[in-house]
């Protein structure tokens, strides 16, 4: 049974385990330096299809495929699917997800859907209500800029902070008992506000929740970041990773050379002219589910904070002139 | 940490526009267009055409190229370093057009491409039309007087 730890963290007594895990990108995702973890790199966006909506429900369709099969798991044995992904009404995961026939959550977190519905996923295995849920997440860089921003076609120039939204799927299949890594503790972060209007600098505006949900963990938990191999978070970019440095000492935590962003990991920031790094929230799900839990499998990595961040906006606030809340999820996974 | 105080570090640590490189790549890419535009003025004018024909015709073939380009995924790559270089001449309007049209045709003829053609470019019509109604009325006023 879930315990609820300090404020906000519930520890999963049962530890549950990642039983199978898969990630598919886009090109330029596969063209940056963790093309090896990868299960597919698709050399099209269209993935053939007619459509960007349909391109992305496709990718996280064949995810969650590719991770059932790595679980050994078919799709009747899933009790539950919670999955999300940053188009209006969550289209992607509904249309992707609609042929397994497994009882689905969709839900919306933004950028940092990957670790909330892995969150979730692991609850409910925990609590006794499943004995096999999943988790899917996905972002496409097409379908993300025409709900968004502007048209792929449109001339315009980003700034220096802008980040770049990641064409990718991450599925994690949670079960009661197999060999993989074990999600230990979940911290469900609240919705962070320091002002912050500028939409094309998101890691500025996520950085506070992020902060503030990595500080309470630390608090519920009693422990501190030298517990821990690596602290994760979502798609910080460069902006935000060194905000929340600087927000964290300002709380008297130092998570110097132990803190890394998915954002940061995904593309070569030198060549791959992505400005801040890696956002959206197939950015987290595509590096959780490929090179991390990897690394945690193997045992090079034994016992790390995954914390995507997510900012809570849309294009109708944003012209409104509302500012850009933040949320962090966090997620404590070990190896087995 | 009040938001004062986190906007003071949030700009210490966003990079700004390299502002000088970009006035600079948009003098050079917005003038060497221009130059373009006034070269077809002289070939057409060579053709025979009167002056506002020739005018015309320039814009006309500059709007043509700016969607062919646009529709080839190159004017993006191009206006990416151009900024207001590709911007300000007629190219950057004829971009603003084309571009919403290509991508919401998924929605379909009306909805799509017809409802959505003008999303970009839509205000620049509106203000545009209305500044000069305006810039028309005080030219009449004067001319009374």
């Amino acid at each position: 049974m879930p315990t609820k730890t300090g404020k906000q963290t519930l520890e999963l007594r049962s530890r549950p385990s990642v039983a199978g895990y898969a990630a598919f990108v886009g090109k330029k995702e596969g063209e940056g330096p963790l093309a090896s973890y990868f299960d597919k790199i698709f050399d099209d966006d269209t993935l053939g299809e007619a459509t960007w909506e349909k391109a992305e429900s496709l990718m996280q369709k064949e995810t969650l495929n590719t991770a059932l099969q790595k679980a050994g798991i078919t799709p009747d044995e899933v009790d539950f699917v919670f999955a999300g992904d940053l188009l209006n009404q969550c289209i992607g995961s509904t249309f992707g997800l609609r042929d397994f026939g497994i009882p689905f959550a969709g839900l919306y977190g933004a950028c940092s859907t990957m670790s909330l519905s892995l969150g979730l996923a692991a609850i409910f295995v925990d609590s006794g209500a499943a004995n096999c849920t999943a988790a899917v997440t996905s972002s496409h860089f097409c379908s993300a800029e025409r709900q968004f921003r502007y048209p792929l076609e449109y001339g315009g120039q980003r700034p220096p902070t802008s980040q770049w939204t990641v064409t990718g799927a991450g599925a994690v299949v949670v079960a009661s008992e197999s060999n993989g890594p074990v999600i230990q503790s979940v911290t469900f972060g609240k919705i962070v506000d320091l002002g912050i209007t500028d939409s094309n600098n998101m890691g500025a505006a996520m950085a506070p929740a992020a902060a503030d949900t990595i500080k309470t963990f630390f608090d519920d938990t009693q422990t501190q970041p030298s517990d821990y191999d690596l602290i994760l978070t979502g798609d910080l970019g460069i902006v935000g990773s060194r905000l929340l440095t600087e927000l964290l000492l300002w709380d008297g935590i130092d998570i110097t050379g132990l803190h890394n962003d998915c954002g940061l990991l995904i593309y070569d920031l030198e060549k791959q002219d992505v400005h801040a790094g890696g956002s959206g929230c197939g950015c987290s799900a595509a590096v959780l589910c490929s090179y991390i839990l990897s690394k945690l499998k193997e045992g090079s990595l034994n016992n790390i904070l995954f914390c995507a961040t997510g900012a809570l906006m849309s294009p109708t606030s944003s012209q409104q002139g509302e500012t850009v809340p933040g949320i962090a999820h966090l997620v404590h996974i070990m190896s087995k | 940490m009040t938001n004062k105080e986190y906007d003071k570090l949030t700009k210490k640590y966003s990079k700004k526009s390299p502002k000088a490189k970009d006035f600079i790549l948009s003098f050079l890419i917005g003038g060497l267009i221009c130059a373009f535009g006034q070269v077809l003025f002289e070939i057409y004018s060579q053709m025979g055409m009167r002056k506002t024909t020739a005018s015309a015709v320039v814009a006309v073939t500059l709007i043509f190229i700016t969607v062919i380009l646009t529709g080839f995924r190159i004017f993006d790559k191009i206006a990416k370093h151009a900024g207001a270089g590709t911007l300000v001449p007629i190219t950057g309007f004829a971009n603003a057009v084309a571009s919403p049209a290509i991508e919401f045709k998924s929605e379909g003829q009306v909805m799509g491409v017809g409802a959505k053609m003008f999303t970009i470019a839509g205000p620049v019509l509106v203000f545009g039309i209305t500044a000069s109604a305006i810039y028309g009325l005080i030219l009449w006023l004067f001319r009374i007087y």
